[in-house]
C-alpha cells in the first residue's frame, strides 16, 4: 500500500464531492452508524463510514473506483440515522455521478437478459438506469 | 458631572491580543485630543498589579475625575478598575470600560486599520459617557442567614451539610419521598467501586440528624419572591398521609396493602411496589407514603368527592380497605391529609435538581421501550446492586433468566445533533465500563460487548480504570455506534459496527443496556421560571459565566450545583456542591450585602403610570403605585438590565449612568465622520 | 356522494402492478372515492435525484404537479411507494428552494402554467387513515381476516427521509392498524423498515434474493403467514426473487406477498377473480383457501 502522501491538491476533489452531494464530508465524526445499519455493507469494498473517512483524507479516487456506490441500495437508512444529519446516500450518488458524468455505463440495457426485461417492473428498470447510466 | 471633566484614558495592549491588531499608541494619542481628556497612556497588561498602580497614580497625579480603560469585556475587569479607582479616592462609578478586545481586536483580526479606527470611536464614545457619569454608592441590604437547597440528591445533601456545618440553617426540599437522588440507586461507583450504601447513606443520616437542616421531602417549591438576602418561598408539602414525626418506619402498613402492582420508580419498573410504600430500605426519612392515585381508599374517596359515585353507607361505618391503617401500631396514618403550603424565608438558594435519562420512547431505532430486554443504564444499576431486586446478579426483565450475552450501547441519544442532543453526557463511558466489569464479576461465564464511539475517561484514576476493564477476557470493546436493535425470538439483535476493521457487526444478545442521554430533570423548566434563572437550549441551568462564575446564576443570591447545570460525575457534583455552599456561606458571613447602584430610576414628574415597563421587567422589580399612578422600582430586585428604560414611551424611566442623553451622545460620536 | 380524487398511477401500476391499481380502485369505491386519473401524466423518474448541482431529475416529478393545477385541484393521490417518494420529495424540495423552482419552471417554459409548490402529494394509506378512518373501514368488512397472521412491510420509500414520512420513521403502524381493522392478526415485524434491495434487482439478483430471504425469514420467525406491502418494486423483489432465494438458501420457505389493497378487497368480500392473484409468483390462494378465506 505504501505511504499515503497528502498534498493540498488531493483535497480539491473532495470539494467536488461536497458540491455534487450538497453535503460536507467533514461533518462526519466517524461514529460508524451508517455502516452499522447499512444493508449492503457486507457487499461493499469499503463500508460507508470508511468511505466517509477516505473522502475526508482526500482519497476520492479510491472510493470512486470501489464497488461501494454501485451496491448501495439508496435505502436512506444511513441518512436518517446519521447523528450529524449527513445524507450519506447523496454522497454515494455523488460518487456514482463522478463516474457517470464521464459517459460511463455501469449497466448496459442490451446486456439485460430478454426474460428479465419481460418480467421486471418498469420502475426497476427506470430506477436502475437513472442510478447507473449517464 | 458638575465640575470640569478631567478624564484619563488607559489603553491596554493585552499582550498581543489587542496590540497585535490595534495601533494602541495611536488610540492613546487620539484620545488625548478629545476635549476633557487630560491624560492618556498605554500599558502592556493594564489589569496587572503595575497596570492598576499606573491608573491609581495617574488619578492622583492628574486629579482625574473620570477614567476610561480601553481593554477587554467589562464582565472581566470592570470591577478591577472600579476598585482601583476607589483606592485612589475616585468614585468607582466614574470608571467605564471601552471594550476594544472582544468588540474590535478579535472580530477585526485581519483588518488592523479599520480596527484601530473603530477602537478610537469606541474610546471617544465612552469618554462622552463618562463625562455625564454620576457618583453613586452601593446599596446595603440585610441578609436572612438561612438557605434553601432544592433537590435532595448527592449535590443537595452535600451543600446542605456544608452550610449547616458553618452554623447556618438550611431548608432541604426534595420532591420524592426520600433524599438520596440517583446516586443511592447505583450499584457501585467508578473508579474506586465504593457502594453508595457505604458512602452516601451516612451523609443522608447526617442530614436527618442535623438540627440545623429542615428536611422537607415529598415537597416542591411552589413560588419564589423577593431578592438576594431576602427571598420568600412557598413550599408545597404534598399529602403523604403518614405522620412523619411519629411513624416508626416498621413497614407493617406496606405489608398489609393489597395493591401490589405499581411499577416501582426506584427500580425503574423492574419490580412492583404497593400503594403505600417506602422507596427503599435506607430511605431518609424512613417513612412510607401513600400513592393517592392507586390507593383503594383514596381513589374511592376522590370519586365520591367528585360525585362520580355515591357512598353506599354512612361515612365511617364501612371500611373501604384501610388495611394499612389497621396494621399501623402507632396509628399515624391519616387519610384526610391534604397538601399544605409552608412559607419560608431565606437569604440564598441553591438549585440542585439533577438529571433524568432520556426516555426510551425517544430512541425508536433501539426499540422505543417496546423491547423488554432493552433497558437503560439506571435499570441495570438496580440489577447489579446488592440491594436491588435481583440482589446483584442481573436477571433480565422478560423471563428472569441470567443474561449470558450483554451488549452495552454508548451514546444512546447523546452526541446526536440530528436527533436533538448534541452534547456528550460525560459519564456514560465510565459507568458502562464499570457495569461491564461488575457484570463479569456477577456472571463470570458471561460475554460482554461494549459499543463506543470515543472513550472519555478524563478524571483521576479513570483512564487506568477503563484500561483495566478493556484488558479483561470476554469483555469486548467495539468502536461503532449502534444503528438498530430488534427482537428475534427470545434474543435481542444488535446491529453495530467496528469502524477500526470496517466490519458491520450483528450480535444476538440476551440483554441490551443503553446509556440514554442525560437530560435536565422533569420540572426544571417550571422551576427556572419561578426562580427567574436562565437555562440553555436543552434546559440545563446556566451559570453567570461558564468559566469564572459557574456556580452563580445571573440572579443574585441563587446558585447551582451538580448535574442540574450539566451532566457530571459524583466527584464533580460534590465539588460543585461544596463550592456553591461556600458561596452561600461567604455571603452569610458578611454583616450586610452590597448591591450595585446602577439600576433603573423613575422621574415621577414625567411618569404617566402606563405600566409598559412593568410588563418588560424580567425580575419583577417594577410596581405601579396605585395612588400616585407612577412606576416604582424596587432597588433590591432591579438588576439594571435597562429593558424598562428602552420601552418607556415618555422617557421617565432612565438607567443610571446610561441615561438616554448619554446614549444619544455616544451614538452621535460613534457615527461622526472620521 | 362520490368524491373524485386526482390520481397519479405511474408506469408500473399500468403494467406489472395492474392488480394493485385495480384492487385499490375497488376498495376506494367502497367508500365512494373515485380515482380521477390525471390527463397526460408522465413518468416521475422512479427515483429521486440526490445531486445538488443538477435540477434536471426534478423536472419530471414537478411537471406532474402542473397536471393537478390544470384541473383546478389541490392534491394528488399516489399508490406506488416509489412514485410517492419521488413526487413528494421533489415537491418538498421546490417548496424549500424557490430559486430552484424558478429554474424548473423556466425549463418547463412550454407549459401553460407555472408551478408554485401548492399541490399536496397523498398516499392511499394516508387517505385511508386520515380521511376515511379505520372505523369506517372496520364497518365495511364483510369477511374478517380470521385465521391468518400478517406482517406489514414498509420498506424505505414511505418513511425516508423523515421530511416525507407518512408515519413514524422507525416505528410505523398505519398498515398494522389497517390489518387489525380488517379483523386480521398482525405481527410487529422487526425488520419492517429494512430495504428489499430495490433497483439492484436488475443487475444483482443475488443481493435482492438475500434481502428477500432475510426479510421473509424474520417474518416467518415471528409467525407471519403472509406479508403486505405498498410498493410494486418491493412486491416484485419479495415475491419473484423468492425463486433465487430458494436456490441460494436451501431452507428458505415461500411466503405469499400481497398489496394491502388486495387484502382489503378480500376482507370487503370481493370475489376471487377481482383480487388479482394470477400474476403472483407465490400464489396466495392455497393459503387463503386453507384458512377458509377463499
Ligand atoms: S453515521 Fe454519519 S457521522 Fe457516523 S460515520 Fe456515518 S457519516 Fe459519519
Ligand atoms: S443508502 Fe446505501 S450506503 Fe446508505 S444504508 Fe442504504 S445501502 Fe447503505
Amino acid at each position: 500500500m505504501g505511504v499515503l502522501k497528502l498534498t493540498k491538491e488531493k483535497f480539491r476533489k473532495v470539494d467536488l464531492i461536497n458540491r455534487i452531494s450538497g453535503q460536507n464530508v467533514y461533518d462526519c465524526y466517524q461514529c460508524g452508524r451508517c455502516t452499522s445499519g447499512c444493508p449492503s455493507a457486507d457487499e461493499m469494498d469499503i463500508v460507508p463510514s470508511q468511505t466517509m473517512r477516505f473522502l475526508q483524507i482526500g482519497e476520492v479516487d479510491k472510493v470512486v473506483e470501489s464497488n461501494t456506490p454501485w451496491v448501495c441500495l439508496t435505502c436512506l437508512i444511513c441518512s436518517v440515522r446519521c447523528p450529524k444529519g449527513i445524507d450519506i446516500a447523496a454522497i454515494m450518488e455523488a460518487l456514482r455521478l463522478v463516474k457517470l458524468r464521464t459517459n460511463y455505463d455501469f449497466i448496459h440495457p442490451n446486456k439485460i437478459p430478454e426474460e428479465d426485461l419481460e418480467e421486471l417492473p418498469p420502475i426497476a428498470l427506470v430506477a436502475a438506469f437513472r442510478k447507473m447510466t449517464p | 458631572m458638575a465640575e470640569k471633566p478631567r478624564i484619563g484614558v488607559f489603553v491596554c495592549h493585552c499582550g498581543l491580543n489587542i496590540a497585535g491588531v490595534i495601533d494602541v499608541k495611536k488610540v492613546a494619542e487620539e484620545a488625548k485630543k478629545i476635549p476633557g481628556v487630560v491624560f492618556s497612556t498605554t500599558y502592556v497588561y493594564m489589569c496587572s498589579e503595575p497596570g492598576q498602580q499606573l491608573v491609581i497614580d495617574s488619578i492622583k497625579k492628574y486629579k482625574l475625575n473620570g477614567v476610561v480603560v480601553a481593554n477587554c469585556s467589562p464582565t472581566l475587569h470592570e470591577r478591577t478598575f472600579r476598585n482601583a479607582a476607589a483606592r485612589a479616592g475616585l468614585n468607582p462609578y466614574r470608571v467605564e470600560i471601552a471594550n476594544i478586545r472582544e468588540q474590535v481586536a478579535w472580530p477585526h483580526e485581519h483588518e488592523p486599520e479599520i480596527a484601530t479606527k473603530k477602537a478610537i470611536r469606541i474610546v471617544k464614545a465612552t469618554v462622552e459617557r463618562v463625562k455625564n457619569n454620576m457618583a453613586y454608592v452601593p446599596y446595603e441590604i440585610s441578609v436572612n442567614k438561612k438557605a434553601l437547597v432544592i433537590g435532595g440528591g448527592i449535590a443537595g445533601i452535600q451543600a446542605s451539610l456544608d452550610i449547616a456545618e458553618a452554623g447556618y440553617e438550611v431548608y432541604l426540599v426534595e420532591k420524592s419521598p426520600s433524599i438520596g437522588g440517583k446516586m443511592i440507586l447505583l450499584s457501585e461507583t467508578f473508579p474506586t467501586l465504593d457502594c453508595p450504601q457505604c458512602i452516601e447513606t451516612p451523609k443522608m443520616t447526617d442530614v436527618s440528624q442535623n438540627p440545623r437542616i429542615h428536611l422537607m421531602t415529598y415537597s416542591e417549591v411552589e413560588s419564589v419572591s423577593g431578592y438576594m438576602g431576602n427571598f420568600k418561598v412557598k413550599v408545597r408539602r404534598k399529602a403523604r398521609y403518614v405522620d412523619v414525626d411519629n411513624c416508626l418506619g416498621c413497614g407493617a402498613c406496606v405489608e398489609a396493602c393489597p395493591v401490589k402492582n405499581i411499577p416501582s420508580e426506584v427500580d425503574r419498573g423492574l419490580t412492583n411496589r404497593r400503594a403505600i410504600y417506602i422507596s427503599f430500605d435506607q430511605a431518609v426519612p424512613l417513612v412510607p407514603v401513600i400513592d393517592a392515585d392507586h390507593c383503594i381508599k383514596l381513589t374511592y374517596e376522590k370519586k365520591v368527592a367528585e360525585g362520580k359515585i355515591k357512598r353506599r353507607s354512612k361515612p365511617g361505618t364501612v371500611k373501604i380497605c384501610e388495611k394499612c391503617q389497621d396494621a399501623c401500631e402507632p396509628k399515624v396514618i391519616n387519610f384526610k391529609d391534604t397538601d399544605k403550603i409552608e412559607e419560608i424565608e431565606v437569604g440564598a438558594i441553591i438549585v440542585a435538581t439533577g438529571f433524568d435519562l432520556m426516555p426510551m420512547e425517544k430512541l425508536p431505532e433501539y426499540g422505543g421501550g417496546k423491547i423488554p430486554d432493552v433497558i437503560d443504564a439506571l435499570a441495570f444499576e438496580r440489577l447489579l446492586a446488592p440491594s436491588g431486586p435481583t440482589h446483584g446478579v442481573p436477571k433480565r426483565p422478560s423471563d428472569g433468566k441470567i443474561p449470558k450475552t450483554v451488549v452495552f450501547v454508548s451514546c444512546a441519544g447523546s452526541r446526536d445533533p440530528a436527533h436533538g442532543v448534541a452534547y456528550c453526557s460525560r459519564i456514560c463511558c465510565m459507568y458502562l465500563a464499570k457495569q461491564a466489569m461488575l457484570y463479569k464479576h456477577a456472571v463470570p461465564d458471561g460475554m460482554a460487548y461494549n459499543f463506543y464511539i470515543d472513550i472519555r475517561s478524563n478524571g483521576k484514576g479513570y483512564e487506568e480504570f477503563v484500561q483495566r476493564v478493556r484488558e479483561q477476557r470476554d469483555l469486548i470493546y467495539l468502536r461503532g455506534k449502534v444503528s438498530k436493535i430488534f427482537q428475534r425470538g427470545d434474543k435481542v439483535v444488535v446491529w453495530g459496527a467496528d469502524t477500526l476493521t470496517g466490519q458491520k457487526i450483528e450480535i444476538e444478545a440476551d440483554l441490551v443496556v443503553l446509556s440514554n442521554a442525560m437530560v435536565p430533570s422533569e420540572g426544571a423548566k417550571e422551576l427556572a421560571q419561578k426562580l427567574r434563572i436562565p437555562q440553555d437550549e436543552y434546559g440545563w441551568f446556566n451559570g453567570a459565566h461558564l468559566k469564572l462564575r459557574p456556580l452563580e446564576t445571573v440572579t443574585a443570591g441563587i446558585f447551582i450545583a451538580g448535574a442540574a447545570q450539566f451532566p457530571k460525575d459524583i466527584t464533580d457534583t460534590v465539588s460543585q456542591a461544596s463550592g456553591a455552599a461556600a458561596k452561600v456561606i461567604s455571603m452569610f458571613a458578611k454583616p450586610k450585602l452590597t448591591k450595585e447602584p446602577l439600576i433603573a430610576n423613575v422621574d415621577t414628574e414625567i411618569c404617566a403610570g402606563c405600566g409598559i415597563c412593568k410588563e418588560q421587567c424580567a425580575y419583577g422589580a417594577i410596581t405601579i403605585d396605585p395612588k400616585k399612578k407612577v412606576s416604582v422600582v424596587n432597588e433590591a430586585l432591579c438588576e439594571g438590565c435597562g429593558a424598562c428604560a428602552a420601552v418607556c414611551p415618555s422617557g421617565a424611566m432612565q438607567l443610571r449612568n446610561l441615561n438616554s442623553k448619554q446614549v444619544i451622545r455616544m451614538v452621535e460620536v460613534l457615527t461622526e465622520d472620521y | 356522494m362520490t368524491i373524485k380524487i386526482p390520481y397519479y398511477p405511474g408506469c408500473t401500476l399500468k403494467t406489472t402492478a395492474k392488480n394493485f391499481e385495480d384492487t385499490a380502485k375497488l376498495v376506494a369505491g367502497v367508500f365512494d372515492y373515485e380515482f380521477d386519473e390525471l390527463y397526460r401524466w408522465n413518468c416521475c423518474g422512479a427515483v429521486y435525484g440526490l445531486s445538488e448541482d443538477n435540477v434536471m431529475h426534478k423536472v419530471a416529478p414537478v411537471r406532474n404537479m402542473l397536471r393537478v393545477k390544470e384541473v383546478g385541484e389541490k392534491r394528488m393521490l399516489v399508490l406506488c411507494s416509489m412514485c410517492f417518494n419521488t413526487l413528494k420529495r421533489a415537491n418538498y424540495y421546490v417548496r424549500r428552494n424557490k430559486d430552484k423552482l424558478e429554474v424548473i419552471n423556466a425549463i418547463m417554459y412550454l407549459e401553460n402554467t407555472t408551478y408554485d409548490g401548492s399541490v399536496e402529494v397523498v398516499h392511499l394509506l394516508e387517505l385511508l387513515r386520515d380521511e376515511i378512518g379505520f372505523d369506517r373501514i372496520k364497518k365495511a368488512v364483510k369477511k374478517p381476516l380470521r385465521g391468518i397472521t400478517v406482517a406489514a412491510y414498509y420498506g424505505c420509500l414511505l418513511l425516508r427521509p423523515s421530511e416525507i414520512a407518512i408515519d413514524s420513521v422507525e416505528q410505523p403502524t398505519v398498515m398494522e392498524d389497517l390489518v387489525e381493522a380488517l379483523g386480521g392478526k398482525v405481527i410487529d415485524l422487526n425488520v419492517k423498515t429494512e430495504c428489499c434491495g430495490s433497483y439492484q434487482t436488475v443487475k444483482r439478483k443475488d443481493i435482492v434474493a438475500d434481502r428477500t430471504n432475510f426479510i421473509i425469514g424474520e417474518a416467518r420467525k415471528q409467525g407471519a403467514d403472509m406479508l403486505i406491502t405498498s410498493c410494486p418494486l418491493c412486491h416484485f423483489n419479495l415475491d419473484r426473487r423468492q425463486k433465487e432465494a430458494k436456490k441460494r438458501h436451501p431452507d428458505f420457505k415461500e411466503m405469499p406477498i400481497l398489496y394491502f389493497t388486495q387484502l382489503m378487497a378480500l376482507a370487503f368480500g370481493f370475489e376471487e377473480d377481482k383480487l388479482g392473484f394470477e400474476p403472483h409468483y407465490v400464489d396466495p390462494r392455497p393459503l387463503l383457501k386453507e384458512r377458509g378465506l377463499l
